[in-house]
């Protein structure tokens, strides 16, 4: 680098840069597209995420479950807490990196992207379903109802209907390439949804309470109820990232099946 | 610790219902979403390699 800004000055410097910029950038997306490469380099990450799964649950549920002092206001059913804002959060991230997954499809054709969107759709409406069920069974001694019809419920159970018309129209087409594209015009469609979801408890009047954490605000949670709410959500994206590469992978081998690189793991 | 017992640390103070049938509930779903693919990918490996078995009995002896 120091040669080339003795030589040739600035703009040669900046070209170079450029260019291996732009060689680095085409190699990762041949590499992110390359259903091998992404098989062969997963292999060894499996058991770390299932062990820092584990872990992270296990930690974060002693500290929440039976450390963490209970709320002044709601007792001890606020501990729900600990898988519900965790699972809310997931769900949201998950439709984004769908939509995300499923535009990358539309614009350059990666069958990667189309496989990756295909396989988060099933683990972000499990995610979905668990808030939407922990949150109606916190309701009950909370607000003294399983539901109401507010703003943040209502946009959530929208979320889970989302998720499923995805699923649906992945699965529906005769050919795969249109189901995949119609999933992914639906999953970007649906992303208007999410925005709606985070200010809901602040754009309507909702039995909702407002959110527990914001990136820019100090935290109003005392540390012990905070920590293990954090561990729980770190890992919650950690056992997400496990599941969706075990059926990524296992997209891969159906895809790929008749490749010579397969039908060497069938035979070993 | 907040709680002094294990049936004090059972009942949360009335709200044992709620927090552990909000925690059973939970604890399916994520054993379906562990279980299923790797039933799947058992499933794909056990199918895949029978058919490459199947293909090269049948395959034309050269």
């Amino acid at each position: 680098m120091s040669d080339a800004l003795c030589f040739g000055g600035g703009v040669k410097t900046q070209l170079i840069a450029v260019v291996v910029m732009w060689q680095w950038l085409k190699q990762l997306y041949h590499r992110l597209g390359s259903p091998k490469w992404f098989y062969e380099i997963t292999t060894g990450w499996i058991p770390w995420l299932a062990v820092l799964s584990v872990v992270g649950t296990v930690v974060g549920l002693v500290m929440g479950l039976l450390y963490a002092p209970a709320d002044y206001l709601q007792g001890n059913s606020f501990r729900i807490i600990y898988i519900h804002v965790p699972a809310a959060l997931l769900a949201q991230s998950a439709f984004m990196m769908m939509a995300v997954a499923g535009a990358v499809y539309l614009i350059w054709r990666m069958k990667m992207a189309a496989w990756v969107a295909k396989v988060i759709a099933p683990v972000g409406a499990s995610f979905c379903l668990i808030a939407l069920l922990t949150g109606a069974i916190w309701g009950k001694p909370t607000w003294g109802t399983w539901w109401v019809w507010d703003a943040r419920l209502t946009s959530m159970l929208l979320l889970l209907f989302l998720y499923f018309g995805v699923m649906a129209l992945q699965q529906a087409m005769e050919s795969e390439d249109s189901a995949y594209r119609a999933g992914a015009i639906l999953s970007l469609v649906g992303l208007v949804n999410i925005p709606i979801i985070k200010y809901s408890v602040e754009w309507w009047n909702t039995l909702h309470q407002p959110a527990t954490l914001k990136l820019t605000e100090k935290p109003s949670m005392h540390p012990d109820m905070l920590i293990p709410l954090l561990i729980m959500i770190v890992t919650t994206y950690v056992f997400f990232a496990l599941l969706i590469i075990l059926r990524t992978r296992n997209e891969i081998l159906w895809h790929e099946r008749k490749r010579s690189w397969v039908k060497q793991i069938l035979e070993s | 610790m907040e709680f002094n017992s294990v049936a004090e640390f059972l009942a949360m103070g009335h709200h044992g219902l709620y927090i552990w049938l909000s925690y059973g509930l939970t604890a399916v779903i994520i054993a379906f979403n562990v279980a299923q693919p790797l039933l799947r990918r058992r499933r794909l490996l056990k199918e895949q390699a029978q058919r490459l078995r199947r293909e090269k009995k049948h395959a034309p002896q050269a």
